[in-house]
Parts: structure tokens; C-alpha cells; sequence
């Protein structure tokens, strides 16, 4: 089996519009949630989100590419930019023949279906863009980026909710170590913030009217965000020959369903993830200083993962760090994996543990240390990162540093 | 019919039980009514009045909307649909 490592990473999320951005604002615990601005936000009882702003789609794409790319195809091709740039890998020949793309989505071109619904169902047209289709459909962002990189090999997107990503990602770690490819190009795109996506998550019941607060006693519910995060896995003797700048290395994955509940999370499920992910990764407990949390912000989610993440780690769990970047970015759905793997990825390059911020009261159902309000210095050797869906399907990827 | 019974009516189907065998004292729970039943129940509750519940299922204990009874829920029902009128 192949070593396999993170050579390139792009990001765009309600945070920033680049990596460094973004992790800047992790460190300084900065909150990119805020009020949503679109079409008849008035209607909604939620009315926040960590919503991508400053960001102009016209310019960066030229006309016929803006009829062809939803929002979160955007988002893909912005965020893969940067991944490929820092990569600096050229797809030609043998590697561009089996490198390929996997990417995470929930919804894909939501904003387009819901664009387009209004313009029948509302507007009374009878007539719509030639493009919906190729423009909604769930491969579109895996579809450009292949094309727009020359990746020629095993591309696909995986559909996992809120696990999407690091479904994806683990799908991609796969292909590298197992050599059918020197490198892919992989991560998670999601735009649901428009008025039919915030509205059906709304009828659920699990969305806060005003912050997300992980592991507080006091949270109330999840809230939305959207972005992309695009990486290069490579491997590892191909990274190092060519001397690339090696971000960290991807030691293991799990995935398990639990076979219980199509919304209501289970102990048992997250902790066969986390616990498959380690022995994946040949890693025992002990040798684990952070976990990027699912930490969703709902009462359920949170509590269950804690216990979960005591079962697993037994009196290790006190020592660890595990933090929601969520609080910060919003909750990301089907990218949400990829953007928090920079956080695991600045745990372990950098040292600095992202905080969980809009910690206010103690838990004592979720009584582990989950680097409350500011970030923290720590030496960290191995980071889980962990993404527990709706449909009970959880995806855990374990990470090295390098 | 009453808003009595429309809200047992409603609760009742959800249940999967006769109208009869829903008490005015028995909670959700004692109904088998779990917590996607509850929001589903809600939601019809709210389509059956043209009413919004003030719930949010993350702390159904905080919500201004005390779902721990039938007569609760029917109660909370009664007051929401008096101040919509008002």
C-alpha cells in the first residue's frame, strides 16, 4: 500500500475566499456566520447562515461558463484553483490518464433547481434555460474540474449529506494508496443557502434562529453555511520526488452505517468510524491530540458524539482536543468534511487547534476538552476529523503530520 | 368540530390509534410518538390552524410551547389560535 499525502488545498467558505484567510480567521475564532441575503429572505424564519459574501461569480466566469456553473460549481472551481496552484502538478500523460476527481455534494445545483421551479411554478413560464440540467446535476463541479484539469481517470461525486466529503475524500485516499493513481483531486462543494434550501431545513425543527454553539449547554440547533474545499492526495514518493510542499499525510479512513434512524445519530455508529479509522491508520487512542467534531450545534448530535468519542477513547478522551469549527463556517452539509480538514491540517502543520467558538455554558453531557472561544497552541501528531450524516452514514479520516 | 378534537385527531393519526385510546393526560411518549413524530405532528398541526408552533426540537423544554401532555399540547393549540383571531 502507497503512502498518501495532501499536497494542495483551496477553500472557499464564509470564512475566506483562500486557505490562509480561512485559517486566519480560525485562529483569531472569528464567526462568518451572518444574515442571509437573498431572494425573500423575509419568509424564513431562519434568517442566518454562513453565506459566501464579497464573492462575484460574474467576471471570474465568462458568460457561456456562468450558464453552465451553479453556485457550488463555482465554488469548486474557485477552491480548485488554489489546491492546484499550490500543487503545482501538471496532469499529462500516465498521471492524467488515472488521476481523477471525487467530490462531495449533498444537494448539488440546488439554487438552480430552485431558480428554475420558481420560474415555472411561480412565474407561470413555460420555458426554461437549455442548461438546467447539466448545470443541477449533482457530477456537474466533478465534471468541470476534470475537464478543466485534464483528469482523465476515475471521477465521480458521492452523495452522503452532511458525511458527503469525507465519503468522497475517502474514496480518493483509496484510489491513491491503493495505486491505481499517483494523485486525485478531491473535497466537497455545497450551496443550499437560497430560499428553498434554508426553507426545508427549517420545517426540521434542528435550525438555531441565532448562533451555533457547539457542546454548550445552552445551543439550539445547527446552522447553514456553503463553500467548497478542494486537496490534491498524492503519493507520497511521488510527492517527495518532485519536492512538493507536503501539508500532511492521510493515514486512514472508516465508514459505517448505523443502521438505526434516518435522522436521530447513534453512539455505536460514530464510534465504529472512529475506531475503524484508527486501526486503519495502525494508530492506537493515545497517539490522537485532536478531533475535528461533527459538532453540529443540535442537542442530539453533540451529546451522542462526546459519548462516542468516550467510548473510543476511554480515559484518553480527557486529555484530547476536539473542537467545531461549525460555530465559525456554518455547517457546510456536504462540503463540511473538506473545509474542516483545514483545520486538522492547520492542527497538525501549524500547531494551532481551532476553537469552538459561542461557547457560553458547561455541558455535562458533553464534558470533554472542546477548546472553548480561542484557539490553542499544541503539538499535534495525529487528528481525526470526523462527519456523522443524516441517514446515520459516518465517514471518519485519520491524518499524520509530516 | 373542536379544537379539541381536531388536535387529538391529528395526534391520534400520527399514533396510529383510535381517537378513543388518546387521553388528555397521556404524553407523546406514552403514544409511541418519537421526536420526527412530534415535529411531523407540528407541522400538521400547524397546516390544520394556519398557525406557527413556536418549537424548536433541539430544546423542546425552552420552547413557548409545552408539549408535555395532550392537554398541553391542546391548551398551547387553544391560545395560538385565539391570539391569531385576536
Amino acid at each position: 500500500m502507497n503512502r498518501v499525502v495532501i499536497t494542495g488545498a483551496g477553500t472557499i467558505n464564509a470564512l475566506g475566499h483562500t486557505v490562509p484567510a480561512t485559517l486566519d480567521a480560525m485562529k483569531e475564532g472569528h464567526c462568518g456566520i451572518s444574515d442571509l441575503e437573498f431572494r425573500d429572505v423575509d419568509r424564513l424564519a431562519i434568517k442566518i447562515g454562513g453565506q459566501v459574501k464579497g464573492f462575484e461569480a460574474e467576471g471570474r466566469f465568462n458568460r457561456q461558463q456562468m450558464t453552465l456553473y451553479d453556485r457550488f460549481t463555482q465554488f469548486t472551481l474557485v477552491a480548485a484553483e488554489e489546491a492546484m496552484a499550490q500543487a503545482g502538478l501538471e496532469f499529462v500523460g500516465e498521471l492524467a490518464a488515472k488521476a481523477g476527481v471525487v467530490l462531495g455534494t449533498a444537494g448539488g445545483g440546488v439554487s438552480t433547481w430552485d431558480d428554475n421551479y420558481r420560474a415555472v411554478y411561480e412565474e407561470g413560464k413555460n420555458r426554461v434555460h437549455p442548461f438546467v440540467v447539466p448545470k443541477l446535476m449533482n457530477n456537474a463541479a466533478a465534471s468541470h474540474l476534470s475537464m478543466k484539469y485534464n483528469l482523465k481517470g476515475p471521477t465521480f461525486t458521492v452523495s452522503t449529506a452532511c458525511a458527503s466529503s469525507n465519503h468522497a475524500m475517502s474514496q480518493a485516499f483509496q484510489i491513491v494508496r491503493s495505486g491505481m493513481s499517483k494523485a486525485m483531486v478531491t473535497g466537497g462543494s455545497e450551496s443550499m443557502l437560497c430560499f428553498g434550501g434554508v426553507k426545508a431545513w427549517e420545517g426540521l425543527r434542528v435550525m438555531s434562529k441565532d448562533a451555533c454553539r457547539p457542546f454548550s449547554a445552552n445551543r439550539n440547533g445547527m446552522v447553514q453555511g456553503e463553500g467548497a474545499a478542494i486537496f490534491v492526495f498524492e503519493e507520497y514518493e511521488h510527492a517527495k520526488a518532485r519536492g512538493a510542499d507536503i501539508l500532511c499525510e492521510v493515514v486512514g479512513f472508516a465508514m459505517t452505517s448505523d443502521a438505526s434512524d434516518i435522522v436521530m445519530p447513534s453512539k455505536q455508529g460514530a464510534a465504529r468510524a472512529m475506531s475503524g479509522a484508527l486501526q486503519d491508520a495502525g494508530i492506537n487512542a493515545g497517539q490522537v491530540g485532536y478531533i475535528n467534531a461533527h459538532g453540529t450545534g443540535t442537542a442530539a448530535n453533540d451529546k451522542t458524539e462526546c459519548a462516542a468519542v468516550a467510548d473510543v477513547f476511554g480515559p484518553h478522551a480527557d486529555k484530547l482536543m476536539i473542537s467545531s469549527t461549525k460555530a465559525m463556517h456554518g455547517h457546510l452539509i456536504g462540503a463540511t468534511g473538506a473545509v474542516e480538514l483545514l483545520a486538522c491540517i492547520m492542527a497538525l502543520r501549524e500547531g494551532v487547534v481551532a476553537p469552538t467558538i459561542g461557547y457560553q455554558e458547561f455541558d455535562p453531557e458533553c464534558a470533554l476538552d472542546v477548546v472553548p472561544n480561542d484557539a490553542r497552541e499544541a503539538k499535534i501528531d495525529f487528528a481525526l476529523s470526523n462527519a456523522f450524516a443524516f441517514g446515520g452514514l459516518n465517514a471518519v479520516l485519520a491524518l499524520k503530520k509530516v | 368540530m373542536s379544537i379539541k378534537d381536531k388536535v387529538i385527531g391529528i395526534i391520534a393519526e400520527q399514533a396510529v390509534l383510535e381517537p378513543s385510546d388518546v387521553t388528555m393526560d397521556s404524553t407523546l411518549e406514552d403514544l409511541g410518538i418519537d421526536s420526527l413524530g412530534l415535529v411531523e405532528s407540528i407541522f400538521a398541526i400547524e397546516e390544520a390552524f394556519d398557525i406557527t408552533v413556536p418549537f424548536n426540537a433541539n430544546e423542546p423544554e425552552q420552547s413557548d410551547f409545552d408539549i408535555s401532555s395532550v392537554s398541553a399540547i391542546i391548551a398551547g393549540i387553544e391560545k395560538l389560535v385565539t391570539e391569531q383571531d385576536a
